[in-house]
């Protein structure tokens, strides 16, 4: 039976980028995919392209395809990458130039877009927002951007018209990876089992590191060898589904039945029913074994039809967070961080800072679980306190932290290390438009010899 | 005995709602933490980190439950005020339950 094997290459835009190097040149691989994009940097990225049309994608887009192209292109590795991010057109561009200056050419990259739907969510304003139920329109001037979740239809559009290298903006993370499986093995689109069960290597695959040990230790309960050269994974999948996770030999990390049932269930609701563009996908049938070191055979995924419609992640600009911190250490340490904070909680009310919400934290004693939790805990050596609030404005946002600040020369004895900070908030909910709304193209940049 | 003495866990975000598994080292475990680690368990645990539901899903298959928790996590890890925005050490949390 035809097998593939894929990599991960990242699992989120600052992951480590030796590791895909690994995959490229040892990994004995097809593809190599790159996950890069969390919920709300799309709508960062859309903000940063308003101030800069060329800018709007992975800042380390360049720096991860100069490391990799040059084994991907020696052993024919094709990449696959959602780091195109709001500006997919100029990320292509950006690859290029990278192929272009280390002589890698010929190179056709392909360009996925038509995630942005942001105009056709103003155009809607009566769709409702899954988090609140209030339609979209209570957003009003503060929508910064609108995002569909593309599928894995336009991938596979692209690697049939034989892309080396596919840059997409918000495609669902499993698709990355379901979508060579789909144009490797001629899948239908409509059979769900296999939609099912390529969904589950994508969703196994999609953290990178995750599930081969990273994020997994726990020193004399978990082990794991080797973590600061963590081997990412590689899934050697079958044409009917059947999938193993396994890494280069020689890497760091580990995978068992343990990490793959953990990264299984990262991120999922009812296991019966993950949802993606693809398919309504079923991990509660999955079966995992042990079939050597770091091999690990993964059975059972399922599925039914696919959603009517796609989610769309609305990014939205709520307002300002300020925050301060300062440590307090040695006897006394505890009474006295408590002190600090009533001071600040009490400073902000008499300056009037109008506050949205504030929270006070003592961190090392309740800033984590809260109060309850660790009610009975010993009293730590030293404690930090840390201020945070949500503002209507950047000014007042500062306000908070200038209040943690000044108690170096008008709080308790012996604080120490202030810092502070202020920033703008984008913050994301959802909603679903019809399918027939979003229509994701593709343009294809050639790179000469 | 901890939960930790008999079980994994990690914890993912979607939005304000966060889930917490709870995975059995040893398939023989799985009946008594399946007994023993209901959601009302959870949410009394939890205390006010929650603000919402708490839904248990069971896959015995893979020797592990999933716990599905609505409203916890300050609005998301987008907006969230908490040092922990992700809720990620959540699973620690679970892990010091008395079995």
């Amino acid at each position: 039976m035809k097998r593939v094997r894929l990599g991960t290459g990242a699992g989120y835009s600052g992951d480590r980028i030796e590791p895909a190097v690994e995959l490229a040149e040892a990994g004995d691989i097809r593809y190599l995919v790159f996950e890069c994009l969390a919920e709300r940097t799309i709508a960062l990225a859309q903000l940063a392209k308003r101030r800069d049309p060329s800018a709007g994608f992975d800042p380390l887009l360049a720096d991860r395809m100069a490391a990799v192209l040059p084994a991907c292109r020696r052993n024919g590795i094709t990449i696959i990458t959602n780091m195109g991010a709001a500006n997919p057109h100029a990320a292509g561009a950006a690859v290029a130039a990278v192929a272009r200056s280390l002589g890698l050419g010929p190179l056709r990259i392909a360009i996925v877009t038509g995630d942005d739907v942001t105009e056709i969510i103003r155009a809607r304003q009566d769709l409702t927002i899954e988090e609140t139920g209030a339609p979209v329109s209570s957003l009003s001037d503060n929508l910064v951007a609108a995002n569909a979740y593309l599928g894995a239809e336009p991938i596979v559009r692209a690697l049939k018209d034989g892309a080396d290298v596919v840059v997409t903006g918000r495609v669902a993370d499993p698709s990355l990876f379901l979508a060579p499986l789909v144009h490797e093995f001629g899948w239908a689109a409509d059979d769900w089992t296999l939609m099912g069960k390529g969904t589950l290597v994508g969703h196994l695959m999609e953290c990178a590191g995750q599930v081969s040990g990273g994020y997994f230790a726990d020193p004399g309960y978990k082990d794991v060898p080797n973590l600061a050269r963590l081997g990412f994974p590689i899934a050697e999948v079958a044409a009917d589904g059947a999938v193993t996770i396994t890494k280069v030999a020689g890497s760091g990390g580990l995978i068992t039945g343990a990490t793959c049932r953990e990264q299984l269930l990262y991120e999922v609701h009812d296991p019966a029913r993950y949802l993606t563009p693809d398919v309504a996908a079923d991990f509660s049938g999955v079966s995992i074994t042990e079939a050597g070191p770091d091999q690990v055979r993964v059975d059972g995924g399922g599925g039914a039809a696919r959603p009517g419609s796609l989610k769309v992640s609305l990014g939205y600009s709520d307002g300002y967070i300020g925050e301060g911190q300062i440590s307090y250490a040695g006897p006394g340490a505890l009474s006295r961080a408590r002190l600090a904070r009533d001071i600040v909680a009490e400073r902000l009310r008499i300056i009037g800072v109008p506050l949205r919400e504030l929270r006070l934290d003592l961190i090392g004693v309740d800033a984590i679980h809260g109060p309850e939790l660790s009610a009975a805990a010993p009293e730590p050596y030293e404690v930090r306190l840390r201020v945070a609030g949500r503002t209507h404005t950047l000014k007042d946002a500062e306000r908070i932290g200038n209040e943690v600040e000044g108690l170096y020369t008008n709080g308790p004895a012996g604080g120490g290390g202030a810092t502070k900070m202020a920033k703008e908030v984008i913050a994301v909910q959802s909603t679903l438009i019809p399918r027939d709304l979003v229509s994701p193209q593709i343009h294809m940049l050639e790179v000469q010899p | 005995m901890k939960l930790r003495d008999l079980a994994h866990s990690r914890t993912g975000d979607k939005g304000n709602t966060s889930n917490i598994s709870v995975i059995a080292y040893r398939a023989e475990d799985y009946a008594r933490l399946e007994a023993a680690v209901t959601a009302e368990r959870v949410r009394q645990h939890l205390g006010t980190l929650v603000q919402g539901e708490v839904m248990r899903y069971a896959l015995p298959g893979l020797g592990a439950l999933n716990f599905v928790l609505t409203r916890t996590l300050g609005g998301g890890v987008t907006r969230s005020l908490a040092l922990d925005a992700h809720g990620k050490c959540l699973s620690s949390a679970i892990l010091d339950l008395d079995i």
